[in-house]
């Protein structure tokens, strides 16, 4: 078992990816010497050379866009965008070429790309620093979108998307960054379940609360705060948002008839939306209350001396868990 | 064409300009032409191009036939067998001459109007319908003529282009007998933040990438002086490359200077923008009407400069080809033009439950579910309209 902070775990799952597929290439703004500014690819540049951890022009169109024509050419390119606010410039080369190109082609070419986003609030940070872009990315078909929750999912889920053969927006829970867990290097990667599988964090009996990303651990914490109280949380990490594990969600469901979303994007079409929708269609008969949902205002992200009213916390977890048991 | 033809475009007045301003170097500007409008022959120091009777008889072929299938097109898309069709009309030499320039390890990145790139190319011309006539958005296999999808979005391609060259580069394929890229695009793509990162990427990266720009003067109703204020090949220098300006509607010169390029290309020297200068002579596509913005006289000036008429002139003043020759061609241009028209009309509608392939690799639970919802949907129908009467 190694300590390892989730960015650092991160760094070794990047580091197996690239010893493992040959034609895997990272590439984005200060990845190589300075090895990013959170430090994810710290060291690698100089293991792996500059061809494969290339440090590129200060473009995002032009890292998805070139990231694009090196997959034609068969290669397995991991873009990072250096912060969540950062990505819309890029936001047409991801959705109107990565995300489409394959049904284009009738199958024939396949693009294996990974673009990893640091996303989320609660750091402090200035302007377009703090953001959850998350739902523009589910809402586009031909995207694989997921989040990780902890260092050990971070390790094997990076190591997962860059397997696989659709494209995939990786999210990294910026807050978390810091965080560390013990971590079976050499075994991990066999024992983790499917990227597009969900996990049941922790059983319960009473409310189902989804998650992902930042607030995996929030929910966590709300669910021992609860059972102080005599409530049973079930709280799943959602880990893969496109496509969105339904069957884990409705079968949970099915068994507490009390449902929580919590994300930190505004709830206005996140998310919690689409699931809201989903449980209400396939759970209707097993509802106790509606499903609620807890996230950010619709508003743009506020500055940091507000971000603490923004975004969700345990308190607001639990008085969402609250009143699901007022219908 | 002459330099003032040349740079008759790029002096244009253009928005709050006055006629006149001397911001425009038009002056500087060289055109490489190796055949003039009136089918006569001539060197050009940079270009030295020894080409026999037999190649420039088979580039003829080449651009009679891509204007044959381009006419039936149309005519398909006015009798409503395509929805839309982008015509080439006019850019067939620049088509024809850089397309000839490859070689088949090269890689080409296309918009969507290079249908003469993609004759040379190999690929046939009725795949090519199936995104006009909307039974599918391309569908080819890239890889099968290493000549992509067409793209739509302005630009997009040349990021995509770049990132194939450096793919080469890595590779370790640059050098003797190397590989090399072409974008192809437009004036109009030139405004686009892609194209600009595009020339940036391939710059510092030294990139083996040929920008071939098809300067056509008009993106749909836009002259060029909305989109430059200065000849686009001298864009280039900017970036720290070699730009160069080539008679677009000269087949011979688009095929020396595309040449030249993808060797330096390949052989490690990096990217090379060529603008080839030609002129659009149709409308943008089939649903556009240039005459709301555009004078005829303009459009017969550029007939005068036509990119087969001069080939033919040749070929006949230097009696490389005689009558027959030219009976012949036209003759297997109406058989690719019969056989373009049967087969899009034969080109069934796909399954509807294709909808749901390709969207990913592999299946997924939620689009299952969408595809057998969308069965039983439709299966609720049969039977349903007999019952009715």
């Amino acid at each position: 078992m190694t300590n390892l902070t989730l960015s650092r775990a991160l760094n070794e799952g990047l580091r197996k990816a690239l010893e493992d597929h040959p034609k895997a290439l990272i590439m984005g703004e200060d990845v190589g010497k300075l090895g990013g500014v959170f430090r994810v690819t710290d060291g690698l540049q100089k293991d792996f050379g500059e061809a494969r951890v290339t440090d590129t022009p200060l473009a995002e169109s032009g890292i998805i866009g070139t990231a694009i024509g090196l997959a034609l050419r068969g290669y397995r390119p991991i873009c990072e965008i250096q912060f969540d606010g950062f990505v819309y410039p890029a936001f047409d080369q991801i959705v109107s070429q990565l995300a489409k190109m394959r049904y284009r082609s009738l199958g024939n070419v396949k693009l294996p790309l990974v673009v990893r986003i640091p996303f989320g609030g609660g750091i402090g940070a200035v302007e377009h620093h703090s953001e959850s872009p998350e739902a523009l990315f589910v809402h586009t078909a031909g995207l694989r979108v997921v989040a990780c929750g902890d260092p050990l999912e971070a390790f094997t889920m990076i190591q997962q998307s860059v397997a696989c053969d659709d494209p995939v927006i990786f999210f990294e829970p910026k807050r978390r960054y810091w965080e560390k867990a013990d971590i079976d290097i050499p075994g991990a990667l066999a024992d983790a379940q499917p990227l597009e599988k969900a996990r049941i964090l922790s059983s319960g009996t009473d409310v189902t609360v989804l998650t992902y990303g930042p607030m995996v651990r929030t929910c966590a914490e709300a669910a021992v705060a609860a059972a102080a109280e005599g409530r049973s949380l079930e709280v799943i990490d959602l880990r893969s948002l496109a496509p969105l594990d339904s069957e884990t969600i409705f079968e949970s469901v099915r068994r507490t008839g009390r449902c929580v979303v919590v994300h930190e994007a505004p709830v206005t079409l996140g998310l919690g939306a689409e699931i809201a929708a989903q449980v209400t269609q396939e759970c209707f008969y097993q509802l106790e209350a509606p499903v609620l949902r807890v996230g950010g205002y619709s508003i743009p992200y506020p500055p940091s001396r507000l971000e603490e009213y923004y975004l969700p916390d345990l308190d607001r977890v639990l008085d969402a868990v609250d009143r699901t048991f007022s219908y | 064409m002459t330099v003032n033809d040349a740079g008759r475009a790029a002096s244009r007045a253009a928005g709050p300009l006055s006629p006149g301003d001397p911001v425009v170097r038009a002056d500087s500007t060289e055109l490489v032409q190796l055949l003039t409008p009136e089918g006569e022959r001539v060197e050009h120091p940079g270009y030295p191009l020894e080409i026999s009777a037999e190649e420039i008889k088979a580039l003829y072929r080449d651009l009679v036939i891509v204007r044959r299938i381009d006419f039936e097109a149309i005519a398909l898309q006015r009798q409503g067998e395509l929805g839309i069709w982008a015509s080439l009309l006019g850019q067939e030499a620049a088509q024809v001459g850089s397309g000839r320039a490859l070689e088949p390890r090269d890689m080409a990145f296309p918009t969507y109007r290079e249908h003469g790139v993609a004759w040379c190319r190999g690929l046939d011309p009725v795949r090519l319908l199936g995104l006009y006539r909307g039974v599918n958005h391309g569908g080819w296999d890239p890889r099968a003529h290493n000549f992509h999808l067409y793209t739509i979005v302005i630009g997009s391609q040349t990021l995509h282009a770049t990132g194939y060259a450096m793919g080469i580069q890595r590779d370790g394929a640059v050098g003797e007998d190397g590989e090399a890229v072409i974008a192809y695009f437009g004036d109009g793509a030139t405004s686009q933040g892609d194209v600009n990162e595009a020339f940036i990427w391939a710059s510092v990266n030294n990139a083996p990438v040929v920008f071939f720009c098809q300067n056509n003067q008009w993106a749909i109703s836009e002259p060029l002086e909305r989109q430059s204020r200065q000849p686009l090949y001298l864009r280039a220098h900017g970036f720290g490359f070699p730009g160069v300006r080539v008679d677009g509607n000269d087949v011979l010169a688009c095929l020396a200077v595309t040449r030249k390029a993808m060797k330096a290309a390949r052989e490690g020297q990096g990217p090379t923008l060529v603008e080839a200068f030609t002129y659009r002579m149709g409308a943008h596509t089939t649903t556009d009407d240039p005459t709301r913005y555009r004078l005829s006289a303009e459009l017969e000036s550029w007939k005068l400069k036509d990119p087969i008429a001069r080939v033919k002139q040749y070929l006949i003043r230097s009696q490389q080809a005689d009558m027959e020759f030219f009976d012949e061609v036209d003759a297997e241009a109406d058989e690719v033009g019969t056989r373009v028209r049967e087969a899009c009309i034969e080109m069934p509608d796909p399954t509807p439950t294709a909808l749901f392939d390709n969207v990913y690799t592999g299946p997924t639970d939620q689009l299952e579910a969408e595809r057998a919802g969308f069965i039983a949907y439709q299966d609720s129908f049969v039977g349903a309209h007999e019952e009715g009467r």
